[in-house]
């Protein structure tokens, strides 16, 4: 092949560098849908955060108001929206990621057949999303003793009445992270799944003559640093889409503000201020507080899998 | 050597080890697979199943009413369900083709052309791997608003295809793809787009079957965009369309249409996973962030 020759001359796709058009054509579609939908909505959120905008008034701009009023005035936000977000993202974001993990590396010693079977069981949750799947959980939790829930606990005894699981405030938050877990095991946990079938079978032998004895040893020592790259987009995707479902407190209570704010996130609290009082620059700041948020833990994790 | 016996990664053959895995991992997958069981056989209970007491999981005489129900109750409305269908299809249908063809095409330029600005628009879709859509909805109504996109397709299809996941694993999967055989093209006088049409798309097909599952299941149960950037009920989606019928019938007689109207969602969705599974595993393999 002649691409193969030994002379030092750069190939035709290395040689232009600068100004190279058709790179920029291949690339436009996607820079351009990117730009108008994901940047620029996010320098849209930036800018209105600094201002006090009703939709119907031009922005006026008012500094640090709104971050201040938030971290200062907003009692919802601080006694209520912001620790339910944190106990909601610790539980679903890294646990369920662990549990992704674990699951997948179970998985992993399956011969093919169960392998798939039970792969596709742990999945299909998270496909159609947790959103579209709460009509089922309404059902499932139902508060009159016809709720599939309640009659399962009042028949073996633990229940003497029924509960009213959706509107009960010491309810609807650990509800909210079982949905979610539920539908935790998306994209993240086929990447690792796949990452830890993909590894190398002679590390594992080098690993065994060197005295690493039993299968908790091997995910330490080898599993786990042979597919960090892998580990790392599970991570990001399990955080994304923590924060991506947070909304379903307000879908499996019916209202916004859920009930006494038990089930209020930090995305139902955004809706709140945006789309029902109208308040779009302060709705806004809190936007970019979530953004802020998500990234904290991004870098957490990508600090944790860092390749040397 | 001595007592190596290869490693419990991906055992070829089913053996009695293998079977405390499984029991490990069985109460788990009752715990996921009961809800999607349960919704099935809800789907296909007659009535006097649906109000049984106390109520059971699983369906003794499976009857289609619920379907017939739910088309029914469609054609009371001013809009027929088939409308929602068809916008759902061609909704669908033109974020999966076109996301398809921007990701691959982008993921080309990033993978193997040179130019100026690549590393750094790397380095911003690798962040916008973070990007929570929910954050800015606030923003992307202005700015739907201000290009008057309201009311139309473009409004359900443009926001989903720029889609960082979709790029993302698409480059990492051409980049697997040996310079070398790129450069005996172009050695033989192909252009880009020859390369792009002739080589990288015929190699990427796992990716691309990737980007398909994802980009469709997306965009197959979006209910933002009827909900907010869609005034115009003709112009709205069969998912949103199922959702206001799971508000409206919030009574037990209501339920069994609920289910079978999410049953509807749900199948699509397995079955493109299904057929479609062997690539998307393979993709997933090189998904790394490094």
């Amino acid at each position: 092949m002649a691409a193969k020759s030994t002379s030092p001359r750069k190939t035709k796709a290395a040689r232009r560098e600068f100004g190279n058009k058709a790179a920029y054509a291949f690339l436009a579609p996607y820079v351009i849908l990117f730009t108008i939908f994901i940047i620029i909505p996010m320098v849209v959120a930036i800018c209105l955060s600094f201002t006090s905008y009703d939709t119907i008034q031009m922005p006026t701009f008012k500094g640090f108001l709104n971050y201040i009023n938030l971290l200062t005035a907003d009692d919802i936000f601080m006694q209520k929206v912001l620790p339910n977000t944190i106990i909601y993202a610790i539980i679903v974001g890294p646990g369920g990621y662990i549990l992704s993990f674990l699951v997948a590396w179970c998985l992993a010693q399956l011969s093919s057949i169960p392998r798939t079977i039970l792969t596709v069981i742990f999945y299909s949750p998270s496909m159609t999303g947790a959103v579209s799947m709460t009509v089922l959980w309404k059902i499932i939790f139902s508060g009159d003793q016809m709720g599939y829930l309640n009659s399962f606990l009042m028949r073996i005894g633990v229940l003497d009445a029924p509960i009213i699981w959706l509107v009960d405030a010491r309810f609807l938050l650990p509800i909210i992270i079982i949905v979610a877990l539920w539908s935790s095991m998306g994209v993240g946990f086929l990447a690792m799944l796949a990452g830890i079938l993909n590894a190398d079978e002679e590390i594992y032998e080098a690993a065994a003559i060197d005295g690493v004895k039993n299968r908790f040893q091997e995910m330490i020592y080898i599993t786990i640093p042979t597919m960090k790259p892998q580990m790392l987009f599970g991570a990001v995707m399990a955080i994304v889409g923590a924060f991506q479902n947070g909304a379903i407190g307000v879908q499996l209570s019916g209202t916004n503000p859920t009930p006494n704010y038990a089930g209020q996130l930090i995305v139902n609290h955004i809706e709140d201020y945006g789309f029902l009082r109208y308040e779009m620059g302060y709705a806004a700041a809190v936007s970019v507080v979530l953004l802020l948020m998500v990234f904290a833990f991004s870098k957490f994790f990508g600090r944790l899998f860092k390749e040397d | 050597m001595a007592g190596y016996k290869g490693s419990n990664i991906n055992p070829k053959k089913f053996n009695l080890g293998q079977l405390k895995i499984i029991l490990i991992l069985l109460p788990l997958a009752v715990f996921m697979g009961i809800p999607i069981v349960f919704i099935v056989c809800h789907a296909f209970k007659p009535m006097d199943e649906l109000f049984a007491f106390p109520p059971q999981i699983l369906v003794r005489r499976p009857t289609l009413d619920n379907f017939v129900k739910l088309f029914k109750a469609s054609s009371n409305s001013n809009i027929p369900m088939s409308r929602y269908v068809f916008n759902s299809i061609v909704v669908t249908g033109s974020v999966v083709l076109l996301s398809i063809i921007f990701s691959t095409m982008a993921g080309f330029a990033l993978s193997k052309l040179r130019f100026k600005g690549k590393y750094a628009l790397l380095e911003v879709n690798n962040t916008a791997l973070m990007f929570v859509s929910v954050a800015v909805m606030i923003p992307r109504y202005l700015v739907i608003d201000m290009l008057g996109l309201k009311d139309t397709y473009l409004a359900h299809i443009l926001p989903l295809l720029a889609m960082p996941v979709g790029l993302f694993l698409v480059k990492q999967f051409i980049d697997q793809i040996p310079d070398a055989l790129l450069d005996a093209a172009y050695m033989d006088g192909a252009s880009d787009f020859k390369i792009y049409r002739s080589i990288i798309i015929p190699l990427v097909k796992p990716a691309i079957a990737t980007t398909a599952i994802l980009a469709f299941q997306q965009v197959w149960v979006n209910v933002e965009s009827s909900n907010f950037y869609t005034n115009d009920e003709s112009m709205k989606t069969l998912a949103f369309y199922l959702n206001t019928l799971a508000n409206q019938n919030s009574n037990v007689a209501g339920q069994g249409i609920q289910a079978a109207g999410i049953l509807l969602q749900f199948i699509p969705n397995l079955a493109i996973f299904l057929i479609l599974r062997k690539s998307f595993m393979n993709t997933m393999a090189h998904s790394g962030i490094k």
